[in-house]
């Protein structure tokens, strides 16, 4: 058979290696990462881009919120060090929230990949490293340079060399430094990984730049998201959610324009800055708001620039959801995780019986301070002091067809850690983790049922926790006449109520206790099935009135 | 009794649709193959040995030991058929293995169904009483509050009941407690404790491997008793063995009381064929590739033996999407299993893209090509178009294929949609598959921090030959081996399986405060558990055994495993495990980190009989180029061509032989394809060793 080469079959099996190439560079960061959220939450991103900053392909990863928060990102870095001063062995990096991913934990680390002496693409890779120093993780700063340090666009390596000042700074901002610059090598290392692959793959193929596999990759992937969106009515859709936010409600508002070519996320409507750090960069939100388009229109088409660009997210700079520097955004994350569920509530008139009911949305994160009590053990003898951070989901919406999932993320990715390891990690005990009953909203389908955990700390300890929580104040809405998720609550198991967000304080003796909100129900609860109902008596899903 | 001075042995491998049994008595061996009796499968067994009997004369009496394995275990979990279980946790954890690790398996689908807990939530039970990470107890077990539970339980008319208690890996005193008080009010009833089971830290991972455990129990220890009684009535009077799911031996009585180490017994049979080819060839690195109908699964084999896992996942419910199934934890040979077998259909997609599996046309229907009512255009189907199948000899030419049907589907699902001729989209189709597996042996190497150009291929299965050299290609594989009677390649691997254990603990240890005294005691109990099993099979045998610490810099979360010499330890010695790890990490991640404390997070000790003595295969000497008129079109994916390739039967090859490709070499049950690239060499022990041209490996 005679064809122009590379053929269309080729370059087929080109982008299905290219996914390869970018799947190794994640796994090899997540293997070698400190973070836990890197290891337990995926919260990384990993991509190759082309000579022009688009990104061709992307690793499948834990969290939506990088979706094309990096993909943006590499853009920047060309801006900022200009193509020609570009030289191999090159390594760059930021933790700008507002050129990376949306707060100062997130590093990006990009590397130029050479062959034969000319730049072919980039290699880029972001993750949430330990430490930023400031005070720490948590929404309490009220402007951003008190979150910790900032690094422009600037070099890790410079042909090859080590950048040793910026080392020496960040070693001196930072609590755990030794695990800090681990990850940021984890991540050049990573990019290196790729490198290697992709010249493996360069060699096989007997290709000498990406260009003509990066515009085929382009082509198809635009075409199979332009025709779904042809699919759909023409029009505009909007919704409103309220959130708890952090010391005032949030109303989160969107229209959605379904245009020709593009269907826009506006989120005009939507409250203005908080002072306090649940602020939400425009490119984060960006991600979401593409993340609950895609679910929902195109969630087969793999992610790259140009199956992105249809989806366009506006939001007025006055915005919660358009912080400007020096807003403080540490944990621009729970509003962020609110944003797929406002999407999706607007898409909802438009494909009626598709669409499943708001769920607990942002996750109860909890990071935790453990350390001696006063008049506890002193360190080092039966005394510790440590930081533990963990991950808890409540009930997701129910779906038109089925009921929600329970104690299960969405949208976030993220898994939860084992208690067992968890309290190898720090002096502290929990005592309790185990579904709520009753918390999911009733309806046709039920929503997702929340969790409940007590935490205390271990005999002669105490600790100071950062409280992230939403839907305290807020539940999750039913859809089509279903029920409300129940909403969560914070208190002492003395009773005392606590406050769902900031640092706060837990004695010895006391436990916390956490009541994570249920999922949102789906249509009529006369319409639930008699069997579905009795089994949820039966397995103690919902209060046994009988 | 023995045979040459040798015993005689029987290896039994029930299959979906087969039920293989291989006989070896001396140097000589035969196989029979017959259908699976689902209800009943003991019966085939007793079929099957009695057809072996027949045909090598050798009577039922005179069989010393038989070896089997089973997928009984694991379609119990798929198919939900075991006992109606309890489980009897720690107040506070009812619902760990309901909640599972709380994330979705598949991000962009809005309607996953998560698995169903094996046992539900009524059927989980909570005791008062709590251990903390050090084993130390912060809540004393209440007897009242047991007995409360024990009675709700008995009363429940549970069939086996599993004990998962919080720490328990730690020290599971409670768990015995537990488990006395139900026996002593139901000896008969079936216990699990998960600190026997699997005393690994994770609870979600440990509480699911023991109700995994008491859900089979009941099934397995009544299959096991039926066997040994049936084997009995035909007057075999040698011993059962079982292999288990890392590629070792137990009894049936260690089998009955641990059946959820059956898992993947199978597909650990064809692991330790791979290991077998790879000793008798001096190799020690070997990538095991397994390719049949449905999917292909890669193991990697170094020194000839199988690397093994601390967890792996039964029952994906979401096209083998990792999370969608039920985490296992025990040791299990690490095998990386993909959907892609003959049978599985090709589409496309969105992109316009070609995709290919998980989901598989199996027998029935079966590919278009078969002519069975399937219509869908399947990998068998493209190795028709291609020439790589001879239509006239499947399967010793008891079938023949419709190239016509095959091209049909191929026009009709791919090549009409893209534009493209049949042949060209047969090529798109086996590009796409042996690109997915490629990918996976390739990420699967790198994640054992090797270097996958230093392996040899073992290719077997139905379809492993016709795609072996293509695969190596892409993989920059130079040396591909073809063994024999790949067929039956599991019940002959099982016959080639050592007695062996391997016992598994998590224990934290920190070098920057190490403990000898400690690190020994564990080391201690494990020998004691693990040597104990491979004297039940082999008593007065020692066991050669190997050390594996898990070890991680402080604040990472993945562990390596790191091979420690077996001897006691003294402090000081935290320096030698510093050194040890330091290497391992280098080779995983190409640098140490600097100024990072180290931790132990567990151990792992194996005990095995020494490996059955194999002959190593002489080199083949002289080679003969062979010479042949018959020759057929076949499509060279790296010359992008068809190729006129030489014929051959391989029971024609005699030793030294060399076959130059592109060349197709057919038998009975498959066709190893030898692409230009490569040349073929026939071995003294009926191998076919594919060498790549350029790289001149010779044997």
């Amino acid at each position: 058979m005679s064809r122009s080469a590379p053929s269309d079959i080729h370059l087929q099996i080109m982008w299905n290696r290219l996914v390869s190439v970018v799947e190794e560079q994640a796994v090899s960061l997540v293997r070698t990462a400190f973070s836990t959220s890197v290891r337990e939450a995926g919260d990384l991103s990993a991509g190759v881009f082309d000579r022009e900053g688009r990104m061709i392909a992307q690793a499948v990863t834990g969290t939506p919120g990088h979706v094309n928060a990096m993909a943006a990102s590499v853009g920047h870095f060309i801006r900022a060090i200009g193509f020609d001063a570009m030289v191999e062995g090159d390594v760059y990096l930021t933790n700008d929230p507002w050129l990376g991913t949306g707060h100062l934990h997130d590093f990006t680390v990009v590397t130029p990949s050479f062959r034969g002496g000319r730049a072919i693409g980039f290699f880029a890779a972001t993750a949430h490293v330990v430490d930023v120093g400031g005070r720490g993780f948590g929404p309490d700063a009220t402007q951003v340079y008190e979150e910790g340090v900032c690094v422009p666009i600037m070099r890790l390596r410079a042909a090859g060399r080590a950048n040793e000042v910026l080392i020496e700074i960040l070693r001196a901002n930072v609590r755990e430094p030794d695990q800090v610059i681990g990850d940021l090598h984890s991540l050049a290392a990573c990019n290196e990984t790729g490198h290697r692959r992709l010249m493996d793959m360069m060699d096989e193929f007997e290709i000498a730049d990406l260009d003509r596999l990066a515009a085929f990759v382009f082509d198809r992937s635009l075409a199979a998201t332009l025709e779904r969106i042809r699919a759909l009515p023409r029009g505009s859709w909007s919704n409103r959610m309220r959130v708890d936010g952090y010391d005032a409600p949030v109303d989160l508002v969107v229209r959605i324009d379904v245009e020709e070519d593009r269907v826009v996320a506006d989120f005009a409507g939507t409250s203005g800055p908080s002072r306090f750090g649940i602020n939400v960069p425009l490119v984060y939100t960006a991600a979401y708001a593409g993340y609950g388009l895609k679910c929902a229109l195109a969630p087969d088409v793999p992610n790259n620039a140009a199956s992105l660009a249809p989806f366009v997210t506006l939001a007025p700079p006055d915005s919660i959801l358009n912080a400007q520097r020096p807003a403080p955004v540490a944990v621009r994350h729970v509003l962020g995780h609110f944003v797929p569920d406002v999407v999706l509530g607007a898409l909802h008139a438009m494909l009626p019986g598709r669409i499943p009911a708001e769920g607990a949305g942002a996750l109860w994160n909890i990071h935790v301070s453990a350390r001696p009590a006063p008049g506890g053990p002193a360190l080092g003898e039966g005394g510790r002091r440590a930081e533990v951070l963990m991950f808890n989901s409540g009930g997701s919406g129910a779906r038109p067809h089925l009921d929600g999932l329970s104690a299960t993320a969405f949208p976030s990715g993220v898994h939860t850690m084992s208690i067992e390891a968890t309290e190898q990690v720090g002096p502290i005990v929990v005592w309790r983790k185990e579904l709520r009953e009753g918390s999911g909203g009733d309806g046709r389908q039920r929503g997702g049922l929340g969790q409940i955990m007590e935490i205390g700390p271990a005999e002669g300890h105490e600790f100071s926790f950062n409280a992230m929580f939403d839907r305290v104040d807020q539940p999750a809405r039913g859809r089509d006449g279903g029920g409300d998720g129940a909403p969560g609550a914070i208190r002492l198991d003395d009773g005392t109520v606590l406050r769902a967000k900031g640092r706060q304080f837990v004695p010895e003796g006391r436990r916390l206790i956490l009541e994570l909100p249920g999922g949102g129900g789906w249509g009529d609860p006369a319409e639930r099935a008699a069997e579905d109902r009795a089994r949820d008596r039966r397995l103690g899903y919902v209060a046994d009135r009988s | 009794m023995t045979i040459d001075g040798r015993a005689v042995r029987v290896g039994v491998d029930i299959g979906g649709t087969f039920t293989d049994v291989a006989l070896e008595a001396g140097d000589r061996s035969w196989s029979v193959k017959v259908l699976t009796d689902h209800g009943a499968p003991e019966r085939a067994i007793v079929e099957g040995v009695r057809a072996v009997v027949v045909e090598s004369g050798i009577a039922a009496g005179a069989i010393d030991q038989i070896i089997h394995g089973t997928t009984l275990a694991t379609n119990a979990l798929i198919e939900r058929r075991g006992a109606r279980t309890a489980l009897i946790t720690t107040r506070g954890f009812r619902d760990v293995v309901e909640m599972r690790t709380e994330n979705r398996f598949e991000l962009y689908d809005l309607d996953i169904v998560l698995p169903t807990p094996l046992v539900e939530r009524d059927a989980r039970f909570v005791v008062d009483e709590r251990l903390d990470a050090a084993g130390r107890v912060l809540k004393p077990l209440d007897p009242a509050d047991v007995a409360t539970v024990v009675d709700r339980v008995i009363a429940g008319g549970f069939e086996s009941v599993a004990i998962g208690l919080i720490h328990a890996h730690v020290d599971g005193r409670h768990e015995r407690m537990v488990r006395d008080a139900l026996k002593a009010k139901a000896p008969d009833l079936p216990v699990s404790i998960s600190s026997e089971v699997a005393p690994e830290m994770r609870e979600f991972q440990r509480f699911n491997t023991v109700c995994a455990n008491a859900y089979v129990q009941p099934l397995i220890a009544s299959y096991l008793d039926r066997l040994v009684g049936a084997l009995a009535a035909e007057g075999v009077t040698g011993r059962v063995y079982m292999i288990h799911s890392g590629g070792g031996l137990i009894t049936v009585e260690s089998a009955a009381a641990f059946p959820v180490r059956l898992l993947e017994s199978g597909p650990a049979g064809g692991a330790v064929f791979a290991g077998s080819i790879a000793r008798a060839h001096g190799l020690d690195r070997v990538l095991s590739f397994d390719m049949g109908g449905t999917t292909a699964k890669i193991a990697l084999i170094e020194n000839g033996r199988a690397k093994t896992a601390k967890t792996f996942e039964v029952a994906r419910t979401y096209r083998f999407k990792k999370g969608s199934g039920m985490p296992i934890s025990i040791p299990v040979i690490e095998m990386v299993e993909i959907g892609a077998g003959g049978g599985s259909i090709a589409s496309i997609d969105a992109m316009r893209r070609i995709r290919v599996g998980p989901q598989s046309a199996g027998s029935e229907p079966g590919p278009a090509s078969y002519g069975r009512g399937g219509d869908r255009p399947t990998v068998t189907d493209a190795d028709v178009l291609l020439g790589r199948i001879e239509p006239h000899g499947f399967a010793g030419g008891r079938m023949r294929l419709d190239t016509e049907a095959a091209e049909a589907a191929i026009l009709r699902d791919l090549g009409g949609p893209l534009g493209l001729s049949g042949a060209e989209a047969a090529f798109g189709l086996c590009e796409v598959v042996d690109e997915n597996m490629s990918n996976a042996a390739r990420m699967h190497v790198v994640e054992n921090g090797r270097e996958i150009s230093d392996f040899t291929m073992v290719a077997f299965g139905g379809a492993g030959p016709l795609h072996a050299a293509r695969l190596a290609e892409k993989l920059g594989i130079a040396r591909v081996l073809i063994p024999p009677g790949a067929g039956v390649g599991s019940a002959i691997g099982f016959l080639r399986a050592p007695f062996g254990y391997e016992s598994v603990r998590s224990a934290h240890l920190r070098l920057d405060a190490f403990d000898a005294d400690r690190m020994n005691a564990v080391l201690d109990e494990l020998a004691a558990e693990a040597i104990g099993f491979v004297r039940e099979g082999v008593p007065d045998i020692e066991p050669i055994r190997e050390l594996t610490a898990h070890m991680r810099y402080v604040g990472q979360g993945w562990e390596i495993p790191v091979r420690l010499p077996d001897r006691r330890w003294r402090p000081g010695d935290e320096v030698e495990l510093a050194r040890r790890f330091a290497e391992a990490y280098t080779a995983f991640f190409h640098r140490p980190i600097e100024g990072l404390a180290i931790e132990v997070v567990g151990w792992s000790l194996a005990a095995a009989s020494p490996l059955p003595p194999v002959e190593r295969v002489a080199p083949a000497g002289t080679e003969r180029p062979v010479a042949t008129d018959a020759t057929r079109d076949l499509f060279d994916a790296r010359e992008d061509r068809f190729v006129a390739a030489a014929v051959i039967e391989r029971e024609r090859l005699s030793t030294g032989d060399r076959v130059a490709g592109p060349a197709a070499i057919v038998e009975a049950e498959t066709t190893t394809v030898v692409t230009t690239a490569f040349d073929a060499v026939r071995l003294a022990d009926g191998c076919l060793l594919l060498v790549r041209k350029t790289a001149g490996g010779r044997p």
